[in-house]
């Protein structure tokens, strides 16, 4: 799973590598956006069979940044249960370093918590929630 | 491709060499100058010095030098860098020229061939005048020369030569023509090397001095030109530490230059070569990472760098082409060892540099959109009058002037325009479609397959948009399933809307109905509108007839594909289109469920097939047909409806053959099995929907096995996992979502309706003939027919059992090992209703242990099932196990004529053998008779008949036997004589007569025989009477072969008194025998110890007295006197 943010920007979240949830803003050009996350999980995985052989508990689930294009950077983070959110921000954007991505990255992963402690959410679904859709948009706005 | 404006120069890319001519060799009419250039040129390997080696005549015009500048305060520079400059020193002004002169020492002409030679070395210079290049001379030798200094004629001659021709001696070289000419020519080429090296550092020396006359605000450009120049001959020098730090300092200065519109793309040329050389040097010094930071240093500071907005697409090519020359340079050094990662490698630079370039054709589309009346200028303000430019990165209408100010507007605008017009005939999708393709080789090597299939979609949309669609639906279609696989469906939906113009644009009648029923699926995201509109099309195009033109299709090509679309009607060409749609996600989901697991071959299979619509209209289909494993049933499962062509139009909701959207429609098959398919697994292999008909166009959509498609295995297992409450629905409708594929049944046989009941007793005794009674009863409505009893041991168990267990149905003959351990296929015959038919079986185990039983019964009957006749064959089968045990323990002892245990015998001495039959069986036994079997070696000592003859043995029960035997003497046996066998002979005593008596054999133990030196025994009454004499008689019997000295004495006893010899020393001779006579006097009445009887063998001292004794009575029974009996006793004493 995962999620990109981009300076105005996306969130996905996927298990078995297809999307969980999606968002980006702008919304012109989604599509560029998304094919962006997409070929970033060649990274995610490549790095996530590099940890496998790291204790579980050791494992620093902020995964850094991925790969750098011209205008934007797109960062990852894997879940124990091997859920992948990817961000992807203007690279531009200077105002972004390390630790306020990792924290974001942070709120997200409590905020997907949440959404699987529902237990009218079935693994594995699109997540449709109010309250992530929330969480995601403040964020959002935040970055921007 | 030939080079285009954007491409680096050749001499840029090459890697600069010392440029070394030599003169005076006649390569193509003399064999030894031939020879000796082809060793100057041929195997030039790393290890021989970089020299870029040229043949010249003597007399060639070297470039002249211009007059030295002795001030540049009046000058002014026109440009950074000449275009010819760099070529001009690598390929025209040579740092050394070599005169070749065959000239030996003893030469007998000397003088004229010296000043000959000088004359040639003068010629040399001439050309060369106001340069700094050096002049060498090489005599060609016939003969090889003497040591140095050995030779005073040489040192003299040499010493006149460097002096008339101005020579320093260091320049004057001799070769000889001997056959180590490569070795002679290496060390040539070394020394040459060194003067090239002097050459080119005197240079950088020149140009270094020139810095000082410059001043800042005039020859800004000068101290670019002079960096570059001092490091391209560091780079000459072969100095590339030194020339990779000026062009350093030269990159700097390109940025310290003011830059405006009319000068920008000079300064972003230079910057490029200049970053290019920089990246390359330190690549070449394998330090990567220097050179990716330089790269985006660069690409930082002349990002923003467009300069004319009119002309921005040439900073695209600029920047495309930046990015192209950085992805080769990374390449390359990975060719040499260096190792990328997945994170960086060159197929990053690759897919920017495409990035750039379809940027650039982005803006060509709309700055060069000019009228079709527009004319290109003339004349033409991109011709000059050379062909090439004087300086790099100049405008050809204005060069060399350097004023910001543009003197002549229009003519900058004829300008403008002519590039654009010329920007206008590039082929852009070609130069991305190859970037593209260079990036997916590089993303292929590094482990990056969903980055490659992007690549692939940005190749496929822009052969789409070079109207080159095969290729394009080829990528496409290639990289589709990933994406699919996936599940990102926006993605699968954007390749598939491209997917779909081109098969339109190509009318591929199979790949536009494909596509159409992707993009109507549930995995599409189009909006309804869309869908509507392709669904309209599909139709129309079942119908025979052309599609609507997708849209934003190019116009011209759109007239093209209609025209394609009109032939492919007119055309009878095959209008039948098999899809296989498992790999996909189609608008109908289909899935076949079998009611049942099994079915019973007497009733009719029944399964549903559930369809479901996901377009936006109702669709009707003609056909729907299920194929089978076994293909005969296929016949049996067809709906078909006479439509005609026109009927697939009207939106029928009511029809049977009509799909609504959303809803689920099921469909009920039933056919009858065939009774050979009894046992079989009946699969569904595939299931067939036709849309359209035979009149228009027919579309077969395939599902293999039971249906499901691409996407259905994961939307099952979301359901599955699924907590949410479905709505309730109408009795008749099913949730999709809740159906599961059940695509296998299997047929089995029809239930009997028979009993069969068997009786018997257990357990089963060992290898008696036990006794199965099967009992079949027929509860059938109708006669069945050919019943067959299959019953015996049940096959899989140990395979040990099978040797020892046989069936038969005769039990009066008793089996053998040739009987088999299952009887099978019995005929029973037929069975009418309610008739009970009984069968016995006899079965015999040979060993003890639980054995399962088979008894399975077949037969034959007539049922009607759907107005069918069938037969089906039935069976029931009954296992019971059954335990067998032995019917009685049998013990055997040995024991001495006082009954008293033996371990050994005596030879010759009697013994009994007693034997115990302890009945083990619940059930009671016959023994009908026993016998006794002795070996050679034992002897009976009188009769041996069965004392147990009928006798009835009940549970635990026992019959004992005894036999009075003799061993004669055998020696000394190891572990034993054998004694022989005891045979009994019995039967259940419930067993009918004709049953066979089973004879068990019990082979008796072995019994070690030993031999005694001296036998006694006792002659005495069986009892006594108190005062009454009682004669004993004791034999004493000498069993050895010697004379045997014996003690005797008897020793008193409180109950007897008796007369005879009390101690007595007496010979036996060997074999005979010696009686004494004792008269023995009871006193006391009741079983009274004889006065015993010591007897001492004074030869054999280890047979004692306690062994000897035990052949003699120790004790006898006193009768008390009676009073009646007493006279008469008195008499008979």
């Amino acid at each position: 799973m995962g999620w990109i943010l981009v300076t105005s920007a996306t969130v996905i979240l996927f298990l078995q590598n297809y999307p969980l949830y999606i968002r980006s803003v702008p919304t012109e050009n989604e599509l560029k956006f998304h094919y962006m996350v997409h070929t970033s999980l060649d990274v995610v995985d490549e790095k996530i069979s590099a940890m496998g052989k790291a204790l579980v508990d050791q494992r620093e689930l902020y995964l850094g940044l991925l790969y750098p294009t011209e205008d934007y950077k797109v960062y990852g983070y894997v879940t124990n249960s091997k859920v992948k959110f990817v961000m992807v921000v203007d690279s531009s954007n200077t105002a972004l370093r390390d630790n306020e991505i990792r924290s974001m990255f942070r709120k997200l992963h409590n905020s997907y918590t949440d959404v699987m402690c529902n237990p009218f959410y079935n693994p594995g679904d699109r997540i449709q929630s109010r309250a992530f859709d929330g969480m995601v948009t403040s964020m959002m706005i935040q970055v921007c | 491709m030939s080079p285009t404006q954007w491409d680096f120069p050749v001499e840029l890319c090459c890697r600069p060499m010392a440029f070394v001519t030599l003169t005076g060799l006649d390569v193509v009419y003399n064999a030894v100058h031939r020879a000796v250039w082809d060793a100057f040129c041929a195997n030039r390997r790393a290890d021989r010095v970089p020299i870029s080696f040229k043949v010249l005549p003597g007399d060639h015009e070297y470039p002249k030098c211009r007059p030295k500048r002795t001030s540049y305060e009046w000058y002014i520079p026109k440009g950074i860098l000449k275009t010819g400059w760099m070529n001009k020193h690598l390929n025209l002004v040579p740092a050394l020229v070599v005169v070749f002169y065959e000239l030996d020492w003893d030469e007998p002409q000397w003088k004229e061939k010296q000043s000959e030679c000088a004359t040639r070395v003068e010629i040399v210079r001439q050309s060369l005048q106001g340069r700094n290049t050096k002049v060498a001379v090489v005599l060609i030798q016939k003969k090889t020369p003497l040591p140095p200094g050995e030779d005073v004629v040489a040192s003299e001659r040499a010493a006149a030569l460097c002096n008339a021709c101005e020579l320093s001696g260091k320049s004057l070289f001799v070769l000889p023509h001997t056959d180590h000419l490569v070795g002679y020519i290496i060390r040539l080429e070394n020394a040459f090397y060194e003067h090239a090296q002097t050459y080119y550092y005197t240079e950088i020396r020149r140009v270094k001095s020139h810095k000082e006359f410059l001043n800042k605000t005039t020859h800004q450009l000068l101290f670019v030109r002079h960096q570059f120049k001092i490091a391209f001959f560091s780079e000459l020098k072969q100095d590339t530490q030194n020339a990779l730090k000026n062009y350093r300092t030269a990159y700097n200065l390109v940025h310290e230059l003011r830059a405006h519109e009319t000068n920008i793309l000079e300064i972003k040329t230079m910057a490029g070569f200049i970053n290019y050389k920089i990246c390359r040097l330190c690549f070449q010094h394998n330090t990567p990472l220097d050179a990716i930071a330089q790269f985006r240093k660069h690409i930082d500071l002349c990002k923003k760098k467009i300069g004319s907005a009119e002309l921005s697409f040439e900073h695209a090519a600029w920047m495309s082409k930046q990015f192209q020359a950085f992805g080769d340079l990374f390449d390359e050094a990975i060719k040499l060892g260096l190792t990328a990662i997945q994170t960086q490698n060159p197929g990053f630079y690759y897919q920017q540099a495409a990035y750039y370039a379809q940027e650039r054709k982005q803006l060509t589309k709309t700055l060069c959109n000019h009228e079709a009346s527009v004319a290109h200028p003339s004349p033409d303000p991109l011709e000059t009058q050379t062909g090439v430019l004087d300086f790099y990165g100049q405008r050809p209408w204005r060069q060399g002037i350097l004023s910001f100010d543009l003197s002549d507007p229009e003519k900058e605008k004829v300008g403008i325009l002519a590039i654009q017009m010329k920007e206008r005939s590039v082929v852009h999708s070609e130069i991305i479609i190859t970037l593209l393709s260079n990036a997916v080789a590089q993303f292929k090597k590094y482990k990056c397959p969903r980055m490659k299939s992007h690549l692939m979609v940005q190749m496929g949309e822009e052969y789409y948009y070079a109207k080159d669609y095969t290729k394009a639906l080829k990528l496409l279609d290639y990289v589709m399933c990933d994406y699919r696989s996936e599940g990102w469906w926006t993605l699968l939906t954007s390749i598939l809307t491209t997917a779909l113009k081109c098969s339109y644009l190509m009318a591929q009648l199979k790949d536009y109905i494909t596509y159409s029923l992707e993009l109507l699926g549930r995995a599409s995201t189009l909006k309804d509108d869309q869908k509507s509109r392709i669904e309209k099309n599909l139709i129309n195009v079942l119908m025979n007839e052309s599609p609507a033109p997708e849209p934003d299709c190019d116009i011209l090509a759109v007239k093209t594909a209609q025209k394609l679309w009109a032939d492919r009607i007119s055309l009878a060409g095959s209008n039948l289109f098999t899809i296989g749609v498992q790999d996909f996600v189609p608008f109908v989901q289909c899935k076949a469920k079998f009611h049942a697991p099994s079915f019973h071959v007497d009733v009719p299979v029944q399964f549903d097939i559930y369809l479901k619509a996901d377009c936006p209209h109702p669709i009707r289909f003609s056909k729907l047909c299920v194929s089978f494993n076994n293909q005969e049933y296929n016949q049996f499962c067809v709906i078909e409806e006479a439509s005609k062509a026109s009927d697939v139009l009207e939106n029928l909701t009511q029809g049977k053959m009509c799909l609504v959207p959303g809803k689920t429609r099921k469909f009920l098959f039933k056919f009858v099995a065939k009774t050979e398919d009894v046992g079989k697994k009946i699969e569904i292999t595939s299931l067939d929907l036709v849309l359209g008909s035979e009149a228009g166009r027919c579309v077969i959509l395939n599902w293999q096995g039971g249906g499901g498609d691409a996407a259905s295995t994961q939307e099952a297992l979301q359901a599955a996992r699924s907590f949410k409450r479905r709505p309730r629905l109408p009795d008749s409708e099913l949730h999709w979502d809740s159906i599961v594929i059940q695509a296998s049944t299997m047929i089995i046989s029809r239930v009997p309706n028979i009993s069969v009941h068997l009786r018997h007793d257990p357990p089963a005794l060992t290898n008696e003939m036990y006794c199965l009674v099967v009992t079949v009863q027929s509860h059938e409505k109708t006669c069945i027919r050919d019943v067959k009893l299959t019953a015996g041991l049940k096959p899989g168990q140990d395979a040990n059992l099978t040797q020892k267990t046989h069936v038969t149905l005769h039990g009066t003959e008793p089996c053998d090992e040739s009987y088999p351990a299952l009887l099978t296929d019995i005929p029973v015959g037929d069975l009418h209703p309610g008739e009970q038919l009984e069968k016995m079986l006899y079965v015999r185990c040979g060993t003890v242990g639980s054995r399962m039983f088979l008894v399975y019964v077949s037969y034959l009957i007539n049922t009607t099932i759907e107005e069918k006749e069938i037969v089906c064959k039935c069976h029931k089968d009954e296992t019971v196990t059954i335990e067998t045990v032995f019917p009685f323990d049998v013990a055997v002892k040995f024991v001495s004529t006082k009954f008293e245990h033996l371990e050994r015998v005596y030879a010759d001495i009697p013994f009994l053998l007693m034997t115990d039959l302890l009945s083990a069986s619940p059930w009671a036994l016959t023994i009908v008779s026993s016998e006794l079997q002795l070996a050679p070696s034992m002897t009976p000592v009188d009769q041996l008949e069965s004392q147990v003859d009928n006798v009835v043995l009940r549970t635990s029960e026992s019959a004992s036997e005894c036999f009075c035997l003799r061993c004669p003497s055998v020696g000394n046996v190891e572990g034993g004589v054998a004694t022989g066998h005891y045979i009994i002979s019995w039967k259940r005593t419930s067993a009918m007569d004709d049953i066979p008596v089973i004879s068990t054999v019990i082979t008796l133990p072995h019994v070690i025989v030993e031999n005694i030196p001296l036998h006694v025994n006792a002659d005495l009454p069986s009892f006594g009477r108190v005062r009454e004499s009682l004669p004993v008689k004791y034999h004493l019997q000498n069993k050895t072969d010697l004379v045997q000295d014996v003690e005797i004495s008897v020793e008193p006893s409180d109950a007897f008194m008796f007369s005879g010899l009390k101690q007595i020393r007496l010979r036996i001779l060997p074999g005979a025998e010696q009686e004494m006579l004792y008269n023995f006097y009871p006193l006391m009445a009741g079983c009274q110890p004889l006065p015993s009887l010591n007897i001492n063998l004074l030869r054999f001292p280890n047979v004692t007295n306690q062994l000897l004794r035990r052949f003699i009575p120790t004790s006898i029974f006193v009768k008390p006197q009676g009073r009646l009996m007493d006279d008469a006793s008195i008499v008979a004493a």
